[in-house]
């Protein structure tokens, strides 16, 4: 049982100075994707019925292209920063949260190299 | 990790059904949360009826009228009676509210008392504040200044004084972060809706000079962040306050000194 006060026990280590800049991105990542998701669910609707070749042109065009890899991009993030706070939320135990927290970065890096990687093939046929 | 279901020792029990008054015609259910922290027993669940002809029609009042008449061992705390003072919040009818002012009438069928959610419980309905309360300290809610000292009062408009409307009204029953799981997943680290109102009336408050130091204090991933517009504080506020408001425009704040 700890002596210290309630108080001393509420102050803690301070105040981090920090989580305006994670709130805000999760902001402005939500806002790009709304025009964003639409149009590459009108994207995904156009392929249905095209030839492979057809649909790999679709896909590599690079206004297309561009529009996905934003959409990805801004999506991963979110994804992240969503999952992070899920994390913080309802973990306590200490070495569970940060490896959780360590994961979920790995995870969503890799996701997002392997989301470019596909898009710059499909644009240059690497 | 979240505690989806309370500790063995923290479960409750169908506990005692205590006879009803003699004469009575109207009567009125209680089912009320019991714990002695001295019998080594799990929580129970006790019956009453309360007769509503020697009643007052609050919910406070049939309490009273158990602890005067059927079971004086019963705990829990009241002192004004009017829903100013905040002493007697509690679960009531799954809604965390003043038992002071709410009626009788408005729940239907048994009235079902438990203390404040996720709170540790010192006897029957009494729960431990000691957190909350230095939670409250911890946002220094006086005014801070550095000018000199006015010689008869620090002046303020009346547009600025309506600014403080929905927030000088709260009385920190904390009703509202008890009801907030975000506070109950976090409580030693997010300051819960009502600290963070207050911690906003002291923001707005044209008097006040510390707004940037107060911002400093507040900006952190568990103090302020932890919100999530749940909601729920606002649903629950028994004077009808909106704290979830309060940290969104905290939040703004935020935002505003640095975009």
């Amino acid at each position: 049982m700890s002596m210290r006060t309630p108080l001393g026990r509420v102050r803690g280590l301070g105040s981090a100075h920090d989580g305006t800049h994670h709130f805000w991105q999760k902001r402005v990542t939500s806002v790009a994707l709304v025009p964003l998701t639409l149009i590459v669910v009108g994207v995904v609707i156009a392929i249905p019925g095209r030839s492979h070749a057809d649909a790999v042109a679709l896909l590599g065009h690079p206004l297309v292209a561009i529009t996905l890899l934003a959409t990805l991009l801004a999506g991963i993030h979110h994804m992240h920063l969503g999952m992070q706070v899920v994390i913080e939320d309802y973990i306590h135990t200490e070495p569970t949260k940060t490896a959780l927290v360590l994961a979920n970065t790995f995870f969503c890096a890799l996701m997002a190299i392997a989301c470019v990687w596909a898009v710059v093939k499909l644009s240059f046929g690497i | 990790m979240v505690e989806l279901a309370l500790p063995k020792n923290s479960r409750m029990q169908l506990g005692k059904t205590w006879p009803k008054p003699a004469n009575a015609t109207r009567l009125k259910e209680y089912q009320v949360y019991r714990w002695n922290p001295d019998d080594g027993r799990n929580p129970q669940i006790d019956t009453f009826y309360v007769d509503l002809d020697d009643c007052g029609p609050m919910i406070l009042d049939g309490l009273l009228y158990i602890k005067n008449k059927i079971d004086p061992t019963l705990t829990f705390r009241r002192s004004c009676r009017e829903g100013i003072c905040g002493s007697c919040a509690m679960n009531i009818d799954g809604l965390n509210t003043l038992a002071c002012t709410k009626g009788m009438d408005e729940v239907k069928g048994a009235i079902k008392i438990y203390p404040l959610p996720h709170m540790p419980v010192i006897k029957d309905l009494v729960p431990d504040l000691t957190n909350f309360y230095a939670q409250h300290r911890s946002i220094e809610p006086w005014l801070k200044t550095v000018s000199a000292t006015p010689q008869i009062e620090w002046k303020q408009s009346r547009e600025d004084r309506e600014k403080l409307d929905g927030l000088y009204e709260c009385i920190l029953c904390a009703s509202c972060s008890t009801s907030c799981p975000s506070y109950w997943w976090n409580g030693d680290r997010y300051l819960g809706p009502a600290v963070l109102l207050q911690a906003y009336r002291w923001l707005i408050d044209s008097r006040d000079e510390a707004t940037g130091e107060r911002l400093d204090n507040l900006e952190d991933p568990f103090r302020l962040y932890r919100c999530h517009t749940i909601m729920n504080c606002a649903n629950t506020c028994p004077k009808g306050l909106n704290p979830a408001k309060a940290i969104a425009e905290i939040k703004k704040m935020m935002v505003e000194r640095r975009v």
